[in-house]
Parts: C-alpha cells; structure tokens; sequence
C-alpha cells in the first residue's frame, strides 16, 4: 500500500481528532489531504512525535490523540515505547507507516525494519496493549476504527511502499500551526485541561 | 542517605503552587526525594522517562495541551537532551521548566561526574537558556516561580540548577 492512499482512507477517521505527524513526506501527505487546525506537523526534533502525543493524551484525556509515526523516527525512541506503554494512556494510537527507509534522504539508506527489526514486536514486548500489523489499505482502516473505538493505548505498523511526494510544501508555517494548534485544543473535548489555570 | 527530604519537599511545594501539574522524570540520586513527592501525590501526573530527551517532548504536548509541566533531570540529561531542546522547545517556541541536579562541582566526590559538572554552564549560554542556581532554601520558592513566569512569557525553556548545597547534607 502507498502511504498516501492509508492516509487519505483513515482520515475521515482521524479528521476530527488530535493528531500529530512527524516531518517530511508524512506530513506533507496529511496535509494534501486537507489541513485541520487540531493537526501538528512536527517538522524537526526526530523521534518526539510520539513523546508529544504522550504528552497530549496524558494532559487531555477527554481528546483522542492519534501520532503518525514513522519506522526511522521509532528507530531513534525505541525507549519512548516502553514509556508510553507504561504510563498507557487509553486514548492514545500510534500509527507507523513502515517503509523501511529514511525516504528523505533517498530509497538507499534503508533500517533496520528492513532487515531484522520488527516495530509490532518490540511495541508488544515494550508493554504495549494493542498491537496489530496492516498491509492493506482495507486493513488498516478497520483496524485504526477499531483501536479508537477500543479505549485502549495501541500501535498499528502499516507496512508502505517508499514512495512519497513530490513536494513537501505546507501551509501554514510552524509557528502558526503551533498556535493555531494550541488553540484548537482549548476548543476540543468536553472537559477543562488538568490544571488549566487560565480557564 | 543524605538527600535532603526537607528541599526536596521545599522544591515540590514551589513547583506546585507554580501551577505544575505534570512532571516527567529520569532520577539520579539527589532527585528521589522530588519523585517520590510526585509520584505519592495524586494531582501530579509522573511520567518516568526511559531517556531525558523524551521529557521535551512530553512537556511540549502538554503545553501544546494547557497543562504547565517540569523535568526533573541530572545535567548530564540535560547535556543528552540538547538536540530536542533546540528542535522541539527552541524551534517551536516552547515554554520549559527544567530542574537540573548540577553534579560535577566543588564537592563532588564521583569522578565520573566531573566532566559534565565543568561543561553544563557553558552549553546552557551557548544555547541561550537563562538558568539560575539554586543553593539555599531562601532562593527556592520565589526562583521557581519567577523561572516559571519568564518561561510563560517568553515561551523558551529555563533552567534552575539543583545545586548541592541544596540537596545534598553531608555528613560534617
């Protein structure tokens, strides 16, 4: 599967959710498929995405955060699982598009996913409740509406083709998107953030 | 063991009428009292990190979210961390409360952390971080709550440096 055609297939399911991406060709292809406020494109810092959404999904457990993660930046926060896993926020889904390359840098370099690592496997020994592996669109797409639905902290590895897109453009620029993104959040859900002092 | 309950508690308590409400952690030993402060307490979310570098990320979701945060982390973390403090917290202007146990000055005894203890100074201005030490009680809760409002209001980390005057009682 191409991870463009996963991400356009989950995002009616996502759209209306917290969802942070990390850089490059995933965030340019979530933001081709229509740019939301409630949407974090984390353009550097490798590796945090998931950190990030931990974050979120600890300090607003009225919203689900979905993290759009990548195989070289779980590579980079392997520990990041088993911390995740053991603070097991249940609204929290982490997606790893897997294409067992660092894309932006050209199809030669490949990880180790490529060879030898398994990213369900070290999420499901890292403690992680929920795991499962999609390589079909069809497939994932159950999959991602079941993990919502679940109320459970889960890791879904859809395996893609390494192909991306041509350009990386977005629009709005980092800093407006992390306000806007601020912002969003105060709007969303239906209870006060924990220690919300300016509410 | 010669950590001193009494400022940790002290550091606890500023934290909290701060308005921390979520503290991520990787302990050493001057930090157990403070962890275990946070961990015993039910209105503080206590996220035990794997790596420091974890925490700022962590910390920028949870402003990104409306909940102020703090990193308890011995300055080797900090040296650690440095990548995602300029990628994550620099970059996208982040407000970040790090309490950094300072190891590695006069008094310390364990070589190992001497190397880190002379270069933590220098990479905290090379990165343009206000830092402030603290090393009496006197200092701590007003610091605490002035680094959390500089942060607030510049929206870049700040460091407050757990020295050992403070948190360490030797045994004269």
């Amino acid at each position: 599967m191409k991870r463009i055609d996963a991400i356009q297939a989950i995002y009616p399911a996502i759209a209306d959710h917290v969802v942070v991406t990390i850089m490059g060709a995933t965030a340019a292809e979530l933001f081709a498929c229509g740019h939301r406020p409630n949407f974090f494109y984390l353009e550097h810092a490798m590796g945090l995405a998931s950190s990030m959404g931990l974050g979120i999904a600890l300090a607003r457990p009225d919203l689900k955060v979905i993290v759009l993660d990548g195989d070289g930046s779980v590579l980079m926060n392997l520990g990041g699982l088993s911390t995740m896993a053991r603070s097991g926020p249940p609204n929290l889904v982490q997606i790893v598009f897997d294409n067992e390359v660092l894309l932006s840098v050209g199809v030669s370099f490949t990880t180790a996913t490529a060879d030898v690592a398994n990213i369900e496997g070290i999420a499901r020994e890292s403690g992680v409740p929920r795991t499962a592996t999609c390589k079909r669109v069809e497939e994932l797409r159950e999959c991602v509406d079941m993990a919502l639905a679940s109320n459970e902290l889960t890791t879904i590895v859809a395996k893609v083709e390494p192909v991306g897109p041509k350009s990386f453009f977005i629009d709005p620029h980092m800093l407006e998107n992390r306000f806007e993104f601020e912002r969003a959040l105060r709007r969303m859900g239906d209870s006060k953030p924990i220690g919300d002092v300016n509410e | 063991m010669p950590v001193s309950s009494q400022n940790s508690q002290l550091i606890y308590d500023a934290l909290k009428s701060a308005g921390v409400r979520l503290v991520s952690a990787l302990p050493e030993t001057w930090l157990v009292h403070l962890v275990g402060l946070a961990d015993d307490d039910p209105e503080m979310i206590l996220v035990r990190l794997a790596k420091e570098e974890e925490g700022i990320g962590i910390s920028a979701g949870a402003h990104l979210a409306g909940v102020s945060s703090a990193m308890l982390m011995q300055n080797h973390g900090f040296l650690a961390s440095v990548n995602s403090i300029v990628s994550l917290a620099q970059l996208y202007r982040i407000p970040l409360l790090m309490l950094i146990s300072f190891r590695g000055e006069f008094g310390e005894t364990d070589p190992w952390q001497t190397e880190g203890g002379g270069v933590t100074i220098p990479v905290l201005d090379a990165l343009g971080i206000p830092w402030k030490r603290l090393d009496s009680p006197s200092v701590v809760k007003k610091s605490i709550q002035d680094a959390m409002t500089l942060s607030s209001a510049n929206l870049r980390p700040v460091a407050l440096l757990l020295c050992r005057d403070l948190m360490w009682e030797d045994a004269n």
